[in-house]
């Protein structure tokens, strides 16, 4: 197919993306990963003394790492959840024939374009808010008691925010692909004497596992650093209670201005980061060349 | 087991008619095929009598048991698929299984079943097999399989061989011929190929815009059709059809000859001609011929017959051999 000739001059004109996206990741990579062995406080302008191993230390011992590094499981893990299983029902559902299928659509996608901020400020001001809420004059129209959402399961509603944002994604890859499962198949099923169910099951999810994958590895990663939906509603609280990593590196290196702290706990959630993708890579990898 | 028969059943999409009143007997291990051009109606009454589409009106018996209302999976008819429909997710082996499975049928028969199927059909080695590592004849085998071992009361066909090249079609062709002779059991096929339908069919139904236009037996549509389409559907090459003058004493708006029924000469005969294309397939020839008068005429001799574009040549219809139509279109 190519020559050595244009092979080499293939690399020399990709070169300057690769170069361009090197750097783009090794530069900041390494500033971190430098900073992280410094004592290196904002409250302390000029004292940049070598700290060896410290500030991993402490930021490893420090209970709310754990706090937040189980909180960011359970965000990951729920939101998963919710936007597959969420996400195939959608699909199916948008998938029939029905009057309006186009405009029911664009409703459907919609909170995608929604940015994570505003979504969470709408989320938290006019939907939860104990007093003004909507659900609170639900809650008061059927003679209840309204249900402080971010103050009783501050995690659950973060978690219903930002799955709220995601679905639409995971509906929308979910469908295409069940666009591409072929009626015949379907059909044959139903001549076997498949009821809905087992069609389901039989057909219709092995069909969607790619995508299923492709959603999953895709949310994976944008879900591990999920911070504007936490900082504008409960600011990773009460407590440690919605601080997920990402949040905690903010808390250590903007709120305490140890800016060496950061840079470990950062150092720590990319090393977090890849070990949870070897694990799914392992997993679910496979499924990607069948 | 197997007999079925529509009454009066219709077709409407929205509001276009596909299928008129439409009345058919399919008889116990009888071997029909559907034919017509595309977009007859032909695999739409298929997926009627399979149940995959609800009939607008009129009934369908399966051996003298009400199936209108009957959902797909218990008609007992099994369907092949033109794109197969194989379960890309599963082995071989699942694929055949699939239908016992859903039937709630015991593993141990289950087991035996395919492995039988799988003899049958040469398919012992590929069990283990995903579809997608199968070649196309390999792969309609195990979409056969999928239908045998639910031991229906018929098996629909939809287009089976489409996929297929040419040398693999003549074959599978054969394969499903024999497959008949041994289970005999009913079954419908459904093709546009006239070639196929000839060399396969215990009875032949030839559809047009979803009318039955003939049901007959292989050769009772070539030597009697019963109208000018079936005359030029059934055939190959197709018959030629000459109306005016030259149809002369023949009492008719039109008449039709076949191409192997005009005799060929270099030296005289009845329509004179220059030869515009001919084909040498050693077996036959074929000559398309430019007469002065009637158009361009096909014919068809016998092994070799040595001529070529520019030559002259005399074509003599044998008398008895020429169907003649009314204005209607119907033969007379």
């Amino acid at each position: 197919m190519a020559t050595a000739h244009s092979r080499s001059a293939a690399r020399i004109m990709i070169s300057p993306a690769v170069i361009l996206l090197l750097g783009w990741m090794l530069i900041p990579l390494s500033m971190t990963l430098y900073f992280s062995f410094l004592r290196y406080n904002l409250l302390m302008p000029g004292t940049h003394d070598w700290a060896g191993f410290l500030n991993y230390r402490f930021f490893l011992t420090d209970p709310a790492f754990f706090a937040a590094l189980k909180n960011t499981l359970i965000l990951v893990g729920g939101v998963l959840a919710i936007t597959i299983v969420g996400g195939v029902l959608l699909a199916i559902l948008l998938d029939q024939p029905m009057w309006g299928q186009g405009i029911v659509r664009i409703l459907v996608i919609a909170p995608f374009f929604v940015m994570p901020t505003v979504g969470a400020l709408v989320w938290k001001n006019m939907f939860m808010n104990p007093v003004n809420g909507l659900f609170a004059s639900l809650a008061k129209g059927i003679g209840m008691q309204p249900f402080d959402f971010l103050g009783e399961a501050p995690l659950a509603s973060i978690i219903l925010m930002v799955a709220w944002q995601w679905l639409p994604f995971a509906t929308l890859i979910l469908l295409t692909a069940l666009q591409s499962l072929d009626s015949d198949q379907l059909e044959a099923a139903e001549m076997d004497g498949a009821g809905p169910l087992s069609r389901f099951f039989h057909i219709m999810l092995p069909h969607l596992a790619r995508a299923i994958t492709v959603v999953v590895l895709i949310q994976t990663i944008f879900l591990l650093s999920v911070f504007a939906e936490i900082l504008v509603t409960t600011n990773g609280g009460p407590g440690y209670a919605t601080t997920n990593i990402t949040y905690l590196v903010y808390a250590q290196s903007l709120l305490q201005f140890d800016v060496g702290g950061g840079s470990a706990g950062g150092i720590v959630a990319v090393i977090l980061a890849n070990i949870v993708a070897i694990f799914l890579m392992r997993m679910i990898g496979k499924n990607l060349d069948i | 087991m197997g007999h079925i028969s529509l009454n009066q059943i219709t077709k409407t999409f929205g509001n276009v008619q596909v299928i008129p009143p439409l009345d058919l007997e399919i008889r116990d291990g009888e071997f029909i095929v559907f034919v017509g051009p595309s977009g007859c109606g032909k695999s739409t009454l298929l997926r009627l009598i399979a149940g995959l589409e609800d009939v607008t009106s009129g009934e369908i018996q399966i051996d003298g048991r009400q199936a209108t209302e009957v959902p797909p999976a218990k008609r007992g008819l099994a369907m092949v698929f033109q794109s197969y429909a194989l379960y890309p997710h599963m082995s071989v082996r699942k694929n055949i299984a699939f239908p016992l499975k859903m039937a709630g049928m015991e593993k141990s028969e289950i087991d035996k079943r395919v492995e039988g199927a799988a003899r049958v059909l040469n398919l012992t080695d590929y069990l283990d097999r995903r579809p997608g590592q199968l070649s196309g004849g390999q792969r309609q085998r195990v979409a056969i399989g999928r239908a045998i071992v639910r031991e229906p009361a018929a098996f629909l066909f939809d287009e089976p061989l489409s996929n297929l090249d040419a040398a693999l079609r003549v074959n599978m062709r054969l394969e499903i011929s024999e497959l008949h002779n041994n289970l005999e059991t009913t079954m419908i096929y459904v093709t546009h190929d006239q070639v196929e339908a000839m060399t396969m069919a215990d009875r032949i139904v030839v559809l047009q815009a979803g009318v039955i236009e003939q049901v007959g037996t292989p050769l009772e549509l070539y030597s009697q059709p019963r109208n000018i389409f079936v005359a030029g559907f059934i055939g190959s090459p197709k018959m030629n059809f000459i109306e005016g003058d030259a149809v002369g004493h023949s009492e008719a708006a039109k008449i039709g000859i076949r191409p192997e029924h005009l005799n060929l000469s270099t030296s005289e005969g009845e329509w004179a001609g220059t030869v515009n294309v001919s084909e040498h397939l050693g077996s036959d020839t074929f000559l398309h011929v430019q007469t002065e008068k009637l158009g361009t005429l096909t014919a068809r001799a016998d092994g070799e017959f040595p001529v070529r574009h520019g030559d002259k040549v005399f074509l003599t219809p044998q008398e008895d051999k020429i169907h003649r139509f009314g204005a209607d279109g119907l033969s007379i």
